[in-house]
C-alpha cells in the first residue's frame, strides 16, 4: 500500500482575497480524495491542529488549516499571534467565512480533489465550522465543542461570538456535533436548543455528547484531554467524512 | 470553556520578553485555556506593546489563587510605600 504523505506551510487566497498562510497535509496518492478545512481553536494555529491536520492525511484526505490569525501576526508563535488577534477582537465572522471558501478553494483545486470538501473546528472553531456550513456549499462539517452557536455570550464580550442558531436554515450540509457532558459552553442544554434548530429546519446531523468529559477533550496537550473519549470522538469523526467525503 | 471574555487596558511601564526589555503599552486579563500551566483554566495576563509586534508580549498565566495573592501583593507593596512614589505624574521629568 502506498502511504506517502506530503505535509507543507503554503499560503492561499483567503477573505478579500488575501494572501494567508495555511498548513496542508495531503496523501501523494492521485485520488480522487475528499478534503477537510481544519479549524483551529482559539489558542491558535499550534502545532497539535498541525498534527491533526497530518491525522487527516493520512486518513486519506487532502486537509489544510488556514492560520486565521495571519493578518493580525504573521510568523509570530501561536500563543503571540493568539494574543495579539484577543487584543483587537478576535476574528470577524464574515473573514471567517472568506478564509474558509479559499481554503475549500485552495482543496477542489487539487488534481486528486474529488469536490466534496468538509469541514472541522474545535472550541471557537466548532462555532466557525458551523458557520462556515452555513455559509459556503460544503458536503460536511463538524463542530467539536464549539461555544455560542446556541447561546449568547454577556454583552461586554469584546470578541465578537454572535449566536448562530438564525443561520440554521440555510446549513448546506450533514453536521456532527461532539460535545463534552461538563463543558458549560456549549451547555448540554445549548446544544439540545441547536437540536431542535436542526431537527425544525429538517437538517440532517447526529450528535454525541459524552459523560466525563467537558471542553477540550480532543486536545492531547491539555488536561482537559479525555483518551477513550477522543479515541471514540476520532471514530464518530471518521466514519462521518468516510460517509460524505470519501471516494 | 471558552470564555472570550477579555479586560484590557492601557499601562505605562516596561517588561522583559524574549528579545529583552521594551515599552509596555496594553495589558489584558482574561480567564481562559492556558497555553502551558497544567489547568484547564487559569488567569492569563499579557504585557504587550502592539506596535511593537506581537512578540513584544510578555504572558503569564495563574491559578485563581495565585492570582488573587499577585492582586495582594500589589497593592500591600504599594500601601507600604509612600504614596505617589512609583506613580507616573509623580515622577520628576514626566
Amino acid at each position: 500500500m502506498y502511504d506517502a504523505l506530503l505535509a507543507e506551510t503554503i499560503t492561499l487566497t483567503g477573505h478579500d482575497g488575501d494572501a494567508i498562510e495555511a498548513y496542508t497535509a495531503r496523501p501523494l496518492t492521485p485520488g480522487p480524495t475528499g478534503g477537510v478545512v481544519v479549524i483551529h481553536h482559539m489558542p491558535g494555529y499550534d502545532r497539535a491542529t498541525k498534527e491533526i491536520t497530518r491525522r487527516f492525511a493520512a486518513e486519506g484526505y487532502a486537509a489544510v488549516c488556514p492560520n486565521l490569525y495571519s493578518r493580525e501576526a504573521p510568523g509570530a508563535d501561536p500563543d503571540d499571534a493568539a494574543a495579539a488577534a484577543r487584543a483587537r477582537g478576535g476574528v470577524p465572522d464574515a473573514r471567517l467565512v472568506g478564509d474558509v471558501a479559499g481554503a475549500a478553494r485552495y482543496l477542489r483545486g487539487l488534481s486528486s480533489a474529488n469536490g466534496r470538501v468538509g469541514t472541522i473546528g474545535y472550541c471557537s472553531g466548532g462555532r466557525q465550522s458551523f458557520l462556515a456550513a452555513c455559509s459556503l456549499d460544503l458536503q460536511a462539517a463538524v463542530d467539536c465543542y464549539g461555544a455560542f452557536v446556541a447561546g449568547r455570550p454577556p454583552h461586554d464580550f469584546p470578541v465578537p461570538a454572535e449566536p448562530l442558531l438564525h443561520l440554521t436554515e440555510n446549513l448546506s450540509c450533514p453536521l456532527l456535533g461532539l460535545f463534552g457532558a461538563e463543558d458549560q459552553h456549549p451547555s448540554p442544554a445549548e446544544t439540545a436548543e441547536l437540536e431542535e434548530a436542526l431537527t425544525a429546519h429538517r437538517k440532517t446531523y447526529e450528535f454525541h455528547t459524552y459523560d466525563g468529559a467537558g471542553h477540550a477533550f480532543f486536545a492531547v496537550d491539555r488536561p482537559s484531554y479525555r483518551p477513550q473519549t477522543a479515541v471514540e470522538g476520532w471514530g464518530r469523526v471518521l466514519d462521518f467524512f468516510g460517509r460524505h467525503l470519501a471516494g | 470553556m471558552c470564555t472570550y471574555l477579555t479586560e484590557k487596558i492601557a499601562i505605562d511601564g516596561s517588561g522583559k520578553g524574549a528579545q529583552g526589555y521594551f515599552a509596555l503599552s496594553e495589558a489584558m486579563v482574561y480567564v481562559d485555556h492556558p497555553q502551558h500551566a497544567p489547568y484547564e483554566h487559569t488567569v492569563n495576563i499579557d504585557f504587550l506593546n502592539p506596535a511593537q509586534g506581537p512578540a513584544a508580549r510578555v504572558a503569564v498565566e495563574l491559578t485563581e489563587e495565585a492570582a488573587l495573592a499577585l492582586v495582594e501583593a500589589i497593592r500591600h507593596a504599594l500601601d507600604v510605600a509612600p504614596p505617589g512614589l512609583a506613580s507616573a505624574a509623580g515622577t520628576p521629568g514626566r
